[in-house]
């Protein structure tokens, strides 16, 4: 089937505007009539109910965690893009616009990231008026850096809390709808199913979290603000909570899953420690501004930093890339790390790091202005590493981060299924291949304050409220698959602890399906992931029962989704058969080991229909016109 | 009513009527020093009570602050207590003090001090009192003190309230600075180290009258 | 090295708890205390116990989630530190560890490590915003705000809402948490408008939530993480008079 993204048409300055003209709206008295449930409150649901009730629909919102002001967009360090062009250094709209479809490898659609690139300067304003404490100047005004893949600055940012503040921004303004009332929240609650009825998603079942109790929620229109599925790798920057559940139950029940293969891999991370590791720290990459990534030109020299003259030092990135230089896009600085490393010359323990060297900046600028700018890494680092950066360089190392890919959403960030909506990075839409620095903080305010609140109205004014009510069948029948599922890993009472399993997919998929990938790992993965699986379901040990709060047992429920949602992201890296952004095949590279994209066949989103799981998913195809960036090579040279 | 029933608001007022408390202290400390100036103390006692209105007023005031710094300090703490119901097996402290975890104590010692200080040299109804008139006829303050504090057994109670006052202070006096919002971060240390060095005062003036007096270098 | 841990195991909010002891071995120092614990719970579902139930999720000392008191100090006493951020370097092999879950009566605690901190999200409900309406509003530069507002407003709101301040504070209090939130809108012109009904309303919750009173005990700060400082206390409480004033 061929997918149609339903972008408007005509000149793309225009094309928000005319579509937000053309949207049905609903009647002021009738809004409080129809109810919204919100799943995941980060920026992207977070913005998303409080706008929602604030303009009167009644909210129901949930998340995983204690409070919806812990969602993962908390842990963002860097900042957030906007193309007010406050610098006078050439920003524009239009500029934002084609940065982010060149950055993200020319597979995105040319409408929504105009719209994004468009809405981005009211997203400052909107934090600036709820009190998120941005960075200033002396004189009083919004200050702004540079991030990877940008040559103007325009992003802003709050010290190296960015994300923590633009999200209790957003959580500020639900708690206000909550006290308002237009807003219930549902906390320690995990969204474990999609209730689809006639076709339209029209509630889901959840599991408390506290109390194990599996119960339905109903509503008009379903939004899915879950986050990303990088944990499929285990080790990774995402929280230890953040899982593919969400969007892959309701892929189950027929939302395509778009381009599962895009993922991000985060080029300044703290390498690993050892084997018991947990998760991965990433350093924010605004880093990169003042560090320098180098490595020793001769293999295998494994003398201290400080011994290794200045001569000996491969400032790699600067020397591939003049003008971009350290501030190359992340997949580029990723798969240049990954190689220093494969060729024998990385540093620290194991071999798997690079030197992020800040001697030349504090020679310039003085610690003082180092330690302003980023002190709280700084520490984060030592804490961690147990060094001090001031003095010996950092090391780093590439780790997954982001996903680009999931649900696959029209213009209206609709998915196929009729009423379910898809926000941020949940979404499969503007990014493309490849994922900016500072844009996914913009994607998911942008989603949740300014396209949402429009797009919905524009269904729910078609359908009418209360369609479903509690008690149809199609409820129960969820609520009884949740239970028997549960049960089911309940009763296993095998002999392998749920992180045994999630380790083991998380290592066979950076193997196979990581920052480099090829057929013939691709294809290994698909052959080993239903192996692992079937082992999953025969011998993974989960104790205590369902009716308690039970943290093993939402482990396990996740570790179950990555271990099927894995295999759809290693037929996707097999299928993709070009190099394009984060998603690279060894066999399609330039002779200088860039992405060699394959615009011919490949200049389209893949979003894939589920059929059962030990089943074929069917592929559909939406074509990616590209009528105001011309398709180009991407050079950062 | 604010004032009255919410958290903040009880704790200013806790705070004023604590703070005209000290002021109190103070003032009544360099009065009782007037007790090593011959004569002095009888002469500064008289001109005290020569306007009985003005005592009467000053007693009012006095006596309702110190009511609502009881009545408060009691319901602050036992809210409090019921607000912390479970303690840690181990505890480790890095900032709270002695002193600032036993104001309610420290307090009603103070209280329990303050009662019998009454009855002692105001009312005078302690079977110490030596009641008399000086050579110039007036009310012998002087004597009736110094006759008290060579009991060692009244010296030492004194000093030891004292010592609880000294605790009391050495919290109260920083801390209503940062009740009163007249804090930041720079000023809390300095506020601190001048709330313990007043306390200290306050303990050496005080409690040099009954040491002085038990130890026999003042003599009546 | 191997420690020897006293974990407080509590089935519910109703439960009596109690301390269990557990040995953690072959714990390598670069672990982080979170990881050492996971270690721990592997062995426990092997041998079909179960695991110790405790709250984390971003492991990087941001979200705020973990919350435990380790030996006596809540989140393990190191400065600026959360629990996932502490790291086993700063233990001796042969160490004794007791490991506690916040307590406080506005914490009712949910099982073993795990509290119920929705009492200061019910803070934040009661004002902890500015009443800005999604859309319509004026640029982000058309109230200049000097950098040192900027900078206090941000030291105020690194506060992450891990409640360590009140599990440190003898008197459960609130009071830190709720005066960082208050003066980071207080000194922004932003929240101005509404600085008073704020503070008022924010207080008035702390109480009905049942935490206790600030008495000044400054423990608050020594606990938490970010270093949140007691000026904003002090800001708080001014900003609560000059609200009488209103
Ligand atoms: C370490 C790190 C640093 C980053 N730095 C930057 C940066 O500097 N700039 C930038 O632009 N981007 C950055 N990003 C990316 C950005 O933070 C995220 O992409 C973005 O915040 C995602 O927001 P979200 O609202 O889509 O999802 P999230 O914030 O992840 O929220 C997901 C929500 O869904 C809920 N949820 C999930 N599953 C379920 C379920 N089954 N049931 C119920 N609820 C569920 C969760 O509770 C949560 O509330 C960073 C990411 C990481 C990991
Ligand atoms: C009479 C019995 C008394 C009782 C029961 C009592 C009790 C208390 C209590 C419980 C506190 C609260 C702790 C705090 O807020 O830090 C307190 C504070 C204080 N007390 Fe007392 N006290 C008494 C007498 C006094 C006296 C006699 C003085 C002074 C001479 C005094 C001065 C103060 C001061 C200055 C504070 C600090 C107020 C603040 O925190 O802002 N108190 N008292
Ligand atoms: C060594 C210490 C002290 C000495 C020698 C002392 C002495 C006296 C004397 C002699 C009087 C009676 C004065 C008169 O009626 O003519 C008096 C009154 C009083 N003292 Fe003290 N005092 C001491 C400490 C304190 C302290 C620490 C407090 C308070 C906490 C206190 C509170 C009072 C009060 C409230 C009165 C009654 C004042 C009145 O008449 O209204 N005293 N004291
Ligand atoms: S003030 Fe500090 S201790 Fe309290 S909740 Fe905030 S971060 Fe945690
Ligand atoms: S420790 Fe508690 S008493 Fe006040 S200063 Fe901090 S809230
Ligand atoms: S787990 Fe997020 S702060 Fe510790």
């Amino acid at each position: 089937m061929i997918l149609d993204g339903k972008c408007p048409t005509g000149p793309i300055e225009k094309t928000w505007d005319k579509h937000r003209f053309d949207m049905k709206l609903v009647n002021p008295a009738n809004k409080r009539k129809y109810k919204i449930l919100v799943v995941g409150t980060g920026l992207a649901g977070g913005a998303a109910a409080a706008s929602l009730g604030e303009l009167g629909y009644n909210v129901e919102a949930f998340c995983y965690q204690d409070s919806p002001r812990r969602a993962h967009s908390i842990a963002a360090q860097g900042g957030i893009n906007a193309a007010k062009n406050y610098p006078n250094d050439g920003d524009s709209i239009y500029r934002l616009f084609y940065d982010t479809i060149k950055g993200g490898d020319f597979r995105a659609r040319e409408a929504d990231v105009w719209r994004l690139a468009q809405v981005s300067n009211n997203i400052i304003d909107q934090c600036v008026a709820q009190g998120v404490p941005f960075a200033r100047d002396y004189a009083g005004y919004l200050d702004n850096r540079s991030f990877g893949g940008a040559q103007v600055s325009r992003t802003f940012y709050a010290r190296g809390q960015t994300g923590q503040q633009l999200l209790l921004g957003a959580y500020s303004a639900l708690a206000r709808q909550v006290k308002a009332g237009t807003v219930k929240m549902f906390p320690r609650t995990e969204m474990l199913d999609l209730i689809v009825v006639d076709g339209e998603a029209k509630g889901i079942t959840v599991r408390d979290l506290v109390t194990g109790e599996v119960r339905s929620h109903v509503g008009d229109a379903v939004v899915l603000c879950t986050g990303g599925y990088v944990n499929v790798f285990y080790l990774s920057t995402n929280a230890m909570g953040c899982s593919v559940t969400a969007a892959w139950k309701a892929h189950k029940k027929g939302a395509f899953f778009a381009n599962p293969c895009y993922t991000q891999i985060h080029p300044t991370c703290i390498p690993q420690h050892g084997d018991k590791q947990s998760k991965l720290t990433l350093m924010s990459e605004s880093l990169r501004n003042d560090g320098r990534c180098w490595v020793p030109k001769s293999k295998g020299d494994k003398r201290a930093p400080g011994e290794i003259p200045e001569e000996e030092r491969d400032y790699y990135l600067e020397r591939k890339y003049p003008s971009f230089g350290n501030l190359a896009p992340r997949d580029i600085a990723s798969r240049a790390a990954k190689e220093q490393c494969d060729d024998d010359r990385g540093v620290g323990p194991g071999g798997r790091g690079v030197y992020l060297d800040f001697a030349a900046s504090i020679k310039r600028l003085s610690e003082d202005t180092i330690r302003e700018r980023y002190g709280n890494l700084f520490e984060m680092y030592e804490k961690i590493t147990d060094e001090n950066a001031y003095k010996v360089p950092m090391r780093i190392y590439p780790a997954p981060h982001y996903s680009m890919g999931g649900l696959w959403v029209d213009y209206n960030c609709e998915s196929n299924v009729p009423g379910l909506f898809v926000l941020g990075e949940a979404n499969f839409s503007v990014h493309g291949a490849n994922r900016l620095g500072a844009s996914a903080l913009m994607q998911g305010l942008a989603d949740g304050y300014f396209v949402i609140p429009y797009t919905i109205a524009n269904y729910l004014a078609k359908t009418a409220p209360g369609k479903v009510k509690a008690d149809n069948p199609e409820c129960k029948k969820s609520v009884d698959d949740v239970t028997n599922n549960m049960k089911k890993l309940m009763s296993i009472n095998g002999k392998k602890t749920v992180s045994e399993f999630h380790r083991e997919l998380g290592k066979l998929m950076w193997e196979n399906v990581g920052m480099a990938r090829s057929e013939a790992s691709c294809k290994e993965a698909i052959r080993k992931i239903p192996e692992i699986r079937e082992e999953f379901w025969k011998n993974v040990k989960v104790t205590g029962s369902g009716a308690e709060f039970n943290q093993q047992l939402e482990n396990a429920n996740r570790v179950a989704d990555f271990l099927e949602f894995a295999e759809l992201m290693a037929r996707d890296s097999l299928y993709r058969d070009e190099s394009c952004g984060g998603h690279f095949r060894v066999e399609h590279q330039m002779p200088d080991g860039e992405a060699k994209r394959d615009d011919e066949k490949f200049c389209h989103a893949a979003a894939w229909e589920f059929k059962g799981v030990n089943a074929e998913p069917e592929l559909h195809i939406e074509p990616l016109k590209f009528e105001n960036v011309h398709l180009a090579i991407r050079s950062y040279k | 009513m604010q004032l009255l029933t919410s958290s903040v608001g009880r704790k200013v007022l806790m705070a004023i009527t604590g703070q005209l408390m000290v002021l109190f202290v103070i003032v009544h400390m360099l009065g009782n020093s007037s007790i090593f100036i011959p004569g002095g103390i009888n002469a500064y006692a008289e001109h005290l009570h020569a306007l009985p209105p003005l005592v009467w007023a000053f007693r009012l005031v006095m006596g309702a602050a110190v009511a609502i710094h009881i009545l408060f300090g009691i319901q602050l703490s036992l809210e409090n207590r019921a607000a912390n119901a479970e303690s840690y097996a181990v505890k480790n402290l890095k900032r709270a003090t002695l002193a600032s975890q036993s104001m309610l104590y420290t307090g009603l010692l103070l209280l329990a001090f303050i009662i019998y200080h009454l009855l002692h040299f105001t009312i005078r109804a302690t079977p110490d009192i030596i009641a008399g008139v000086d050579a110039q006829g007036r009310f012998d303050v002087f004597g009736m003190v110094t006759g008290s504090f060579s009991h060692g057994i009244i010296a030492f109670v004194y000093i030891a309230a004292m010592v609880v006052l000294f605790l009391h202070l050495s919290h109260g006096i920083q801390s209503f600075f940062q009740t009163m919002g007249w804090n930041n971060n720079k000023t809390l240390p300095v506020i601190g180290k001048i709330g313990t060095v007043a306390a200290v005062v306050l303990l050496l003036g005080y409690a040099s009258i009954p040491l002085f007096i038990v130890s026999g270098i003042l003599k009546g | 090295m191997t420690l020897t841990l006293h974990v407080w195991r509590q089935n519910g909010p109703k439960d009596p708890g109690k301390f269990e002891t557990y040995e953690a071995k072959e714990v390598s120092p670069d672990q982080s205390f979170l990881e050492m614990l996971d270690e721990v719970n592997e062995d426990l579902i092997k041998a079909g116990k179960d695991p110790i139930a405790f709250d984390h999720d971003c492991r990087e000392g941001i979200c705020g989630m973990c919350s435990q008191v380790i030996n006596g100090a809540p989140h393990g006493g190191m400065d600026r530190t959360t629990v996932c951020q502490l790291h086993m370097r700063m233990f001796k092999d042969g160490d004794t560890i007791y490991i506690e879950p916040w307590r406080a009566r506005a914490f009712p605690i949910v099982r073993d490590l795990v509290v119920d901190r929705g009492s200061l999200d019910r803070i934040i409900e009661a004002g902890g915003y500015t009443s800005a309406h999604t859309g319509g509003i004026a640029d982000g530069n058309a109230i200049l705000i000097p950098k040192d507002d900027a900078d206090y407003a941000m030291d105020a709101a690194e506060c992450i809402g891990c409640g360590a301040c009140v599990a440190g504070c003898p008197n459960g209090s609130a009071m830190l948490f709720t005066s960082a939130k208050v003066s980071q809108l207080a000194v922004l012109p932003q929240g101005v408008a509404e600085a008073a009904r704020r503070v008022c309303a924010m207080t008035e919750e702390l109480q009905a939530q049942g935490f206790g009173n600030c008495t000044n005990h400054y423990e608050c700060q020594a606990s938490c993480p970010k270093g949140v400082d007691v000026k904003f206390i002090a800001k708080l409480n001014r900003e609560y008079l000059k609200s009488l004033c209103k």
